[in-house]
């Protein structure tokens, strides 16, 4: 039985690499995915049969247990919008935290009397990665369902706070180790999930895309440290590839915005003081806004039309309209394009994602550098709910927190519109010299109404 | 220091697949096209679940009268299994959006 065993574990791993591999392909995603999920199965199938020796198993509660997840998590998964998808991947990914939590809580429980130093030390460092994963990426759950503001976690001198809870942290699981007690463990725990939340606190806007990365990565961390508790290899081998690949989005997601990890976990994308002189020159700049009627008479006349989607536009859900505007265009046969920054949305790839539910092909999908490469050959450029990573002071301004930050340089384009709900500066209040250039054009509103009006006066012409 | 020594000694297959682990994420995954950043986050996440078995392992291990154990793992088992079924279910629905239409 055990020989039977190992090799479902062993064929489950070699699932996880094979799966994991087809998901960096759009080919082979869908079937990496299915053979992830396969390779679960057979894990799940080892851990139930694994032949232990005077085990009383508690099948019951086993059972009891797997079907309740598992209907949540379908029943969540099935009714989830695509707009709702980064809230709920972090979710997601707390609750696995969460688990690794919860398991070593218990083991620590029950063997903290009669257990070995380094078996502590890994029970202690999985409690330690496992609940600032769970209690970080519940706070990034609830900040991205707008249940709580940026403003409201930010403290004064915050990345002082969190470097003394890291250090606060350390201390305790050092003591876990050396001082093993149930009041050790009640304070650490609670220290830890202080630290979690304080850790995303100040973490917010444009930087969510690297934090829940990151957070992914850590939640991997955990299982692979917990594989070391039950000497079980393909929870070290899945929790350590989930690992690299959350470090990997992690990074990516840095050199897009051009940013250190540090600087982002610091926290201060725009919280440094604006810079008064270019707000001032802008104080007495007025901007030019356009009708939806005059927008539709330019897009009727253009060739070539480039559509730079943001969170904006998940917000507004406007992303059906924009695939009704996509259509009109098409028949007219002008070329419609849409440019996508890699940061733009709230989750790596989220603007990829809206697009794609509402069938717009994914060959129509420019990253930064192909976007920018037929950006002066645009007659239009329609903006939609993005607004940092348009911002022309990230190349001319070194003075401005974005600055060195690559960006969609739309204004290249004969006639930039930007769809707005009012002239509110966007995440942070980095004000964006874009709305004040002669070639662009604010169209005020709710961007879904917008979309709508236009493709209405095209129809009419 | 002997208990570093010690586990090293017992664990080693283990940090030595820890290891090659780390290199195989990264040359699996390091080449990614950004169409795919969300559904390989959420497909990745779903198989951070794998600390479930950890969950099942000590769940049959506990004491049948020992209430907390019981309650503590099983609740640890609901989490790990929510993230895995979400996760992949998830994940599957956004890759059949991504399914390339016939190009008319």
């Amino acid at each position: 039985m055990m020989a039977i065993v190992q090799l479902a574990y062993l064929i489950g791993a070699i699932c996880f690499i094979l799966g994991l591999r087809g998901l960096s392909h759009p080919s082979s995603a869908r079937r990496g995915n299915l053979l992830a999920a396969l390779g679960m199965t057979l894990a799940i199938l080892g851990a139930l049969l694994q032949p232990i020796a005077g085990a009383d198993n508690n099948y019951l509660w086993i059972a009891g247990a797997m079907i309740i997840g598992a209907a949540v998590g379908w029943y969540r998964s099935a009714r989830v919008e695509m707009t709702g998808m980064p809230q709920l991947v972090s979710l997601f990914n707390g609750l696995g935290g969460g688990s690794a939590m919860l398991l070593a809580l218990t083991e620590y429980l029950k063997n903290y009397q009669n257990s070995t130093a380094s078996s502590l030390a890994v029970i202690a460092f999985t409690l330690l990665v496992g609940t600032i994963s769970f209690s970080g990426s519940i706070l990034a759950y609830l900040k991205l369902d707008g249940k709580v503001r940026d403003a409201q976690v930010r403290l004064p001198a915050h990345s002082l706070i969190n470097l003394g809870l890291l250090l606060v942290s350390l201390v305790l699981t050092a003591l876990l180790v050396m001082q093993p007690s149930t009041l050790i463990l009640v304070i650490s725990l609670v220290v830890f999930l202080i630290y979690g939340f304080s850790f995303v606190a100040p973490i917010g806007g444009a930087d969510m895309p690297v934090v829940i990365s990151l957070l992914n990565s850590v939640t991997g961390l955990s299982a692979a440290t917990a594989g070391f508790l039950y000497g079980s290899q393909i929870m070290i081998l899945g929790g350590i590839l989930v690992g690299a690949s959350g470090t990997i989005l992690t990074i990516l997601m840095c050199q897009a915005m051009n940013r250190s990890l540090m600087s982002v976990i610091l926290g201060n994308f725009g919280s440094a003081a604006v810079a008064g002189a270019s707000s001032a020159d802008q104080a007495d700049q007025t901007v030019q806004s356009a009708q939806a009627m005059d927008v539709a008479i330019l897009l009727a006349y253009a060739q070539k039309v480039v559509l730079v989607p943001g969170y904006g536009m998940a917000v507004a859900q406007a992303q059906k309209q924009a695939k009704e505007l996509d259509e009109i265009l098409q028949e007219k046969d002008i070329e419609v394009y849409y440019g996508i920054h890699p940061v733009a949305g709230r989750m790596p790839g989220h603007m990829n994602v809206l697009l794609a539910e509402v069938d717009i092909d994914y060959d129509k999908l420019y990253d930064l550098d192909q976007t920018n490469a037929i950006i002066d050959e645009a007659d239009v450029v329609l903006v939609v709910g993005a607004n940092d990573v348009v911002n022309p002071s990230a190349l001319d301004d070194p003075s401005s927190s974005i600055y060195g930050m690559p960006v969609l340089e739309v204004w290249k384009a004969q006639q930039v519109i930007v769809f707005k709900r009012s002239m509110k500066p966007g995440y942070a209040g980095i004000q964006n010299p874009l709305f004040f250039k002669e070639n662009t054009k604010m169209l005020f509103g709710d961007a879904a109404d917008s979309l709508k009006q236009i493709v209405a006066e095209i129809k009419n012409l | 220091m002997n208990d570093i020594a010690a586990f090293l000694a017992t664990h080693s297959t283990m940090i030595y697949l820890l290891i090659f682990a780390v290199f195989l994420g990264y040359e699996l995954i390091s080449k990614v096209p950004s169409v795919l950043h969300t559904p390989l986050m959420s497909g990745a996440n779903a198989i951070s679940g794998i600390v479930l078995v950890g969950s099942i392992l000590f769940l049959r291990t506990a004491d049948p009268q020992d209430y907390l154990s019981l309650g503590l793992g099983s609740l640890a088992l609901v989490m790990a299994m929510i993230n895995i079924v979400g996760g992949f279910a998830v994940t599957n629905r956004m890759l059949a959006m991504f399914k390339k239409k016939p190009s008319s």
